[in-house]
């Protein structure tokens, strides 16, 4: 299926080609062609469909009264629409012990994440100036270890990290630990791809600052940070969503409903209330709102940041 | 009864304090450095501390040293206790529970991969230069921005199972039921179950495949086309002759992206099965024995165990793609 679309690309972008190739340009071949393209978009229009019911389904059910949900199919909704708040309501503000409160683990999500993000982004920011445009010896051997670590899964630090930070579990209000955690696994990532920016700002701008009598502190704050501003947005996006969206960490690291994430308490409520389909599918989108937001404004930056951290975990 | 906000309130007061003490380390540390010694040899050593100091500091106590420890751990049973060998590897291979866990894994390892690869090599195939491309992609690649979690719930819903005499409110189910088959209980029933969970994974990794490799379809020299056009190639020649073989390293690197996260897949099967109906995978194992079993006294080797076993995997792979990468880097 995959040919049919070559054909149609090269078709739009070569008009000119097209007449002139060997192949003759008959009513056929044109007919052929659209053909073939009409049938690339119907596949593409397939996938796509594909693709997007399930989160559809889960969309228009948490948007459904509770016992229409338990009764009946979601597509139901279409011959029989009836739509409520109420599910959100209840999930997000529920003061009951069987309720969500993810209000409360909302605050959590974000208690965690911002500060975690600072802490990487800035230190790996730090990190990678040191060394890309700092002369010391072993700089390289130090470059080539951090950039190891990444590949390190980060399996193979819980055991030990958490029995040192288990001292350290009631500092700052029960978050210090997920936040170090979190910072410490995002560095080895953060300085790779900063890094890679840095090193590509031309030589000349140093010498210029440092005839000038600028310090390495200085360049840093004046000529580097603003230079790699793009890369430092693709860095915190990333990091911004994988800290959000992390289970395994959050699970190791927090501990009790005060610091606990919303992921952790989407998986509970997935575990202990698995047919309370009223509260998974809001709640669900409760903890996805931010995620689409940022994805959908800042795609461009979370593309590459994606595409430099592909080992990250 | 009304929410109360004012203990979530509470809890936000220590974060802050913590990010504004921060700010003004950093921001100190920045200004003594300006005015120690600042440029020549020997000088940039005190600068490179001051800059590179913390992120060392940090690497050292979260990565390094529990990495070494992690690897000593795995010859003993737990942390307070002795040392007992290589059990807890001959464990892994010869308990009936881990060579199921080990089959999981490796149906994973195998059919993500590629499926998801696949997916998305066809569609950013399909989609390039389309009317409403950019729409198109974001549809598939959204999956990627959601958490692991929220996509597990959006395919239990798919596949929730109600008795055959009641009405399905799964998606799956009811097109069974319409064919006239009887409802599946998807999850629970092995190994099937840990197929249907790739299908999670592969919903999910798909969309990143499909954003690499759209990135790489549009990369090609356009002359190559006009080439192969002129000399009359038909579509079919042109996607194995030209195309495949000028994004063939990002399809590579693709797929060892995926492998990788493929490997280290957790969030999925704690939210599916919880490790129940034979559905576990190393990384979950490796969290279960660890922390959850934690009462069992040889739990936490075994965790260390199952966590070097993984990074073992890893590692080739990842040295795999290194040399990909730098044989690129020298044909340029």
């Amino acid at each position: 299926m995959s040919n049919v679309s070559v054909d149609k690309a090269t078709g739009a972008t070569s008009p000119v080609a097209g007449r002139t190739s060997r192949e003759p340009d008959t009513v056929a071949a044109r007919v052929r062609r659209k053909l073939t393209s009409r049938v690339a978009s119907v596949v593409a229009i397939i996938i796509a469909i594909v693709w997007t019911i399930p989160t559809f389904g889960l969309f228009v059910s948490s948007l459904r009264p509770e016992d229409e949900i338990k009764t009946t199919g979601w597509w139901k909704f279409f011959s029989n629409p009836s739509l409520t708040l109420d599910n959100y309501n209840e999930v997000v503000f529920g003061t009951s012990a069987s309720s969500g409160r993810l209000a409360s683990y909302f605050v959590n999500s974000l208690t965690i994440t911002v500060p975690a993000v600072l802490f990487s982004v800035s230190l790996a920011a730090m990190a990678a100036y040191a060394l890309s445009w700092l002369n010391f010896r072993g700089r390289d051997w130090i470059f080539i270890g951090v950039f190891t670590l990444q590949i390190v899964p980060l399996q193979m630090a819980l055991i030990p990290l958490l029995q040192i930070l288990g001292d350290y579990t009631d500092w700052a209000g029960g978050f210090f630990a997920v936040w170090f955690a979190h910072t410490c696994f995002g560095l080895p990532l953060g300085v790779f791809l900063l890094h890679n920016f840095m090193s590509e700002l031309p030589a000349g701008l140093f010498e210029a600052a440092r005839v000038d009598g600028a310090g390495p502190a200085m360049v840093f704050r004046r000529i580097v940070l603003p230079l790699i501003t793009p890369a430092l947005a693709s860095l915190t996006i990333f990091q911004f969503l994988w800290i959000w969206n992390d289970l395994l960490v959050a699970l190791v690291f927090t501990s009790g409903p005060e610091t606990r994430p919303l992921t952790v308490r989407l998986a509970e409520l997935a575990g202990t209330r698995g047919n309370d389909w009223q509260r998974l599918t809001s709640g669900a989108f409760v903890s996805m709102v931010i995620p689409i937001i940022v994805f959908l404004s800042l795609q461009r930056y979370f593309v590459r940041g994606l595409t430099a951290g592909g080992v990250k975990g | 009864m009304e929410y109360d906000f004012s203990e979530d309130v509470d809890k936000v007061w220590p974060a802050l304090l913590f990010m504004g003490a921060f700010v003004a380390a950093v921001g100190g540390l920045l200004f003594v450095l300006d005015i120690l010694p600042r440029w020549g040899k020997g000088k940039e050593r005190l600068q490179m501390f001051g800059f590179l100091g913390p992120a060392l500091v940090l690497l050292g106590i979260g990565l390094v040293y529990p990495l070494v420890r992690t690897v000593t751990l795995s010859f003993y049973n737990n942390s307070r206790g002795s040392f007992v060998g290589i059990d807890n590897y001959s464990w892994i291979v010869t308990n009936d529970e881990t060579l199921i866990m080990l089959r999981n894994t490796l149906f994973w390892v195998v059919c993500v991969p590629l499926l998801a690869t696949a997916f998305g090599l066809i569609y950013a195939v399909l989609v390039d230069k389309a009317r409403g491309e950019g729409i198109a992609k974001s549809l598939i690649f959204m999956p990627m921005a959601i958490s692991l979690v929220g996509a597990t719930i959006i395919w239990k819903f798919v596949y929730a199972y109600r008795e055959a005499d009641q009405e399905q409110i799964g998606l799956l189910n009811q097109i069974l039921v319409w064919f006239g088959m009887e409802p599946q209980q998807f999850l629970t029933s092995s190994p099937s179950n840990t197929f249907y969970m790739i299908v999670m994974m592969i919903w999910i990794q798909a969309g990143f495949a499909m954003v690499i490799l759209s990135a790489a379809i549009k990369a090609i020299p356009s002359e190559i086309i006009e080439a192969a056009r002129l000399d009359g190639a038909n579509p079919w020649q042109m996607f194995w002759k030209v195309t495949m073989p000028s994004i063939r390293p990002a399809v590579v690197v693709v797929t060892i992206t995926i492998t990788i996260a493929t490997l280290k897949v957790f969030d999925i099967v704690r939210t599916s099965t919880n490790g129940n109906f034979k559905s576990s995978v190393l990384a979950f194992e490796m969290y279960n024995q660890a922390f959850r079993l934690s009462d069992d006294p040889s739990g936490e080797g075994r965790g260390a165990a199952l966590a070097v076993v993984l990074f073992l995997l890893v590692v080739p792979i990842v040295a795999y793609q290194v040399r990909q990468l730098r044989q690129r880097a020298e044909m340029r």
